[in-house]
């Protein structure tokens, strides 16, 4: 009786010195052959220089409900962006 | 349109007094513009609605690899051969795409490809229609994909993310899609009398099967307003077959083919005095008939389909059972060590 091959979540790195992306999902049943679809799948026209899968189950992701918590604290940190600074213009290239 | 006739969950649109506070904020997030992820609130019928179209653009990305599948081999040069291939490829990776997007919603692969098998969920109409020869697989490329990419471009902006984003990557694809149909029918429509009359013939018979891939016209679209509410839907479908036939006609000149349709003029009145081509309704009593699984091609689709799936179900298992395998081997070894 078959079962459905687990889902793998896959990830291109576009071009060299750029990071991997999310690109999309695909059932296999193992990760080798996650590699082998995710080539035939998401890289029919060149679209990558290496490819990384990994299991959709093994993925911990923060929940949407999380977000006052997770990202509201940085909110009222201005002072980490340098625009937060008056330099006068004589001091030219910083 | 790939998802024609998605009939949208509960009672048409519910006026903005009548939805719950979380329902109001779904719909606040969806007017200004942001997505909905998988892991987001979202109200049943949204989620249903979802489902049922995604799902059944999926099975038309698929299934409608049949009717050019049955050309490959016998294209008439290894060049058309090897682009044909590309294409039917491609239309297996959309379906891909699709399928995907439509699992984040809660639903499995094997839960959708066994709807499609037991007649539960829909493909599009023009995929039981015939290809009686070389000339309708430029036909096909050309009416057919056109029609799916003017139903796409606009899904790109649809509410909910990995549709959207599913829509962007397939849209990328498709515009090769409908050049090479259109190479197809310019080289049979220069060609000898008889593969223009080929050309023509095609031309004829796809037309209107095309124009019903939008689906009915909208005074019988019940549900739309709270599919284009819920943006899962950003035009009407008469909206975009009046764009389709627009942008098609010329095209059709310019080949030297006849119009299709005798009452394919242009009417300079149309679309608040902007202008728009005249043309008469397919046959909306073979639509019908065509979805209710009475079309020309409709067993021998759902046969081929149904017969992969259980014809491959050894291979899937047999993976299934090596990688299991080699899964226990590794485990062994890394308790031994
Ligand atoms: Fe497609
Ligand atoms: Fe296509």
């Amino acid at each position: 009786m078959s079962s459905e091959w687990p889902l793998f979540e896959v990830f291109i790195r576009g071009q060299h010195g750029l990071s991997h992306r999310h690109v999309g999902s695909l059932h296999a049943p193992d990760a080798e052959m996650a590699l082998k679809n995710a080539r035939d799948v998401y890289t029919r026209r060149n679209e990558g220089v290496s490819i990384w899968v990994v299991e959709s189950a093994r993925i911990t992701a923060s929940s949407p409900g999380d977000k006052g918590p997770l990202y509201a604290p940085s909110e009222s940190k201005i002072y980490r962006h340098p625009t937060f600074y008056d330099i006068p213009d004589d001091v030219e290239a910083m | 349109m790939y998802a024609q006739m998605v009939k949208t969950a509960g009672h048409g649109i519910k006026p903005r007094d009548r939805m719950t506070p979380q329902e109001r904020a779904f719909q606040d997030r969806i007017d200004a513009g942001e997505k909905i992820e998988p892991k987001d609130w979202m109200p049943d019928e949204y989620r249903a609605t979802l489902i049922r179209q995604i799902g059944q653009h999926a099975h038309s990305e698929i299934v409608g690899q049949l009717p050019e599948g049955n050309w490959i081999t016998r294209a008439p040069t290894l060049e058309r051969k090897a682009i044909l291939l590309a294409k039917v490829q491609d239309e297996a990776g959309h379906g891909l795409y699709l399928y995907s997007a439509c699992e984040t919603l809660g639903v499995s692969r094997d839960e959708l490809i066994a709807m499609l098998h037991a007649g539960k969920m829909k493909y599009s109409s023009i995929f039981n229609y015939p290809t009686l020869n070389w000339a309708d697989i430029g036909a096909v490329g050309w009416l057919v994909d056109g029609a799916a990419i003017m139903n796409q471009v606009q899904l790109q902006k649809t509410s909910y993310g990995p549709y959207a984003r599913a829509m962007v990557r397939i849209c990328k694809e498709e515009s090769f899609h409908q050049r090479q149909g259109f190479s197809i029918m310019m080289k049979m429509a220069a060609g000898t009398p008889a593969q223009k009359r080929m050309a023509q013939d095609a031309l004829n018979r796809l037309w209107f099967p095309s124009l019903m891939m939008f689906g009915p016209p909208d005074k019988d679209s019940a549900h739309t307003a709270q599919s284009m509410a819920w943006k899962i839907k950003i035009n009407t479908n008469d909206e975009l077959r009046q764009r389709f036939v627009d942008q098609t006609v010329p095209q059709i000149d310019y080949l030297g083919l006849e119009r299709p349709d005798p009452d394919l003029k242009w009417n300079p009145d149309k679309a608040d005095g902007k202008g728009g081509f005249d043309y008469s309704d397919p046959d909306w009593a073979e639509f019908f008939a065509v979805l209710k699984g009475n079309g020309p091609c409709n067993t021998d689709r759902m046969k081929a389909r149904v017969d992969a799936w259980e014809q491959g179900a050894w291979v899937r298992d047999g993976l299934s059972a090596h990688a299991a395998k080699r899964a226990a081997r590794s485990a062994q070894q890394t308790a031994a060590q």
